[in-house]
């Protein structure tokens, strides 16, 4: 559980996510053109890289390669968990 | 000085050429026999004496680590202008063309990303209120 939690715990972490529920099934090129252009994020492409293995490491992201291409997908399943431990309603 | 054209490094210059004529809709401009290899370049008709695109063979060691790291990251090795872009996606997609990116808008400018099938990914651009 503390991978997710520091997982989303970084404004840039959620808006990758964010871009891939707007768009599932991205490139690195990709995420990273939309960081800019939309979030105003100008981190570069290895650091972008790295959030992603974050992401991965916490479930939240699944990479996957299609012929030469690497895409990256989103997976809300894990956060599953969060709304088990504090339900909205008891 | 002047920009006369840049060159891709591709896995097969027949297939290379075929692709760039055919699908892309350039020009063949140059086809030089050099024995192992030619010397081939292409043109947009749009601009036939404008800037060329040779199409070169990757056959340096390091050319083929460099294109696939590219290309595993989605990342073009060139781009080219086009003035519709939507249309240029659905004409392409319909001859069966690989975008490993559709048209994204970024604002001034809209996007989209290509296989070129011989090693490379190519980007297509539509500056806005061009078209």
């Amino acid at each position: 559980m503390d991978d997710l939690y520091r997982a989303i715990s970084d404004p840039t972490r959620r808006a990758i996510l964010d871009e891939l529920v707007e768009r599932d099934g991205q490139t690195l090129f990709e995420l990273c053109g939309r960081l800019t252009m939309k979030h105003g994020i100008g981190s570069s492409r290895q650091a972008i890289s790295q959030h992603l293995e974050v992401l991965e490491a916490a479930g939240l992201v699944i990479a996957k390669k299609e012929g030469r291409c690497k895409f990256h997908w989103f997976d809300g399943e894990p956060l599953s968990a969060i709304a088990e431990r504090w339900p909205a309603k008891r | 000085m002047r920009i006369s054209g840049c060159s891709v490094m591709v896995d097969d210059q027949a297939k290379a050429l075929k692709f760039y004529t055919e699908v892309l809709g350039f020009q063949t401009k140059h086809n030089i026999d050099l024995g192992e290899h030619s010397w081939i370049t292409v043109v947009s008709p749009e601009d036939p004496d404008g800037a060329v695109v040779g199409l070169e063979p990757d056959v340096h060691p390091a050319a083929k680590t460099f294109k696939a790291a590219m290309v595993e990251d989605g990342i073009p090795f060139t781009s080219f202008a086009v003035d519709d872009i939507e249309e240029e996606h659905k004409r392409l997609e319909s001859l069966g063309v690989r975008f490993t990116q559709p048209p994204v808008d970024h604002g001034t400018v809209i996007t989209a990303v290509l296989d070129d099938t011989c090693g490379n990914l190519i980007q297509i651009a539509q500056e806005k209120g061009q078209s």
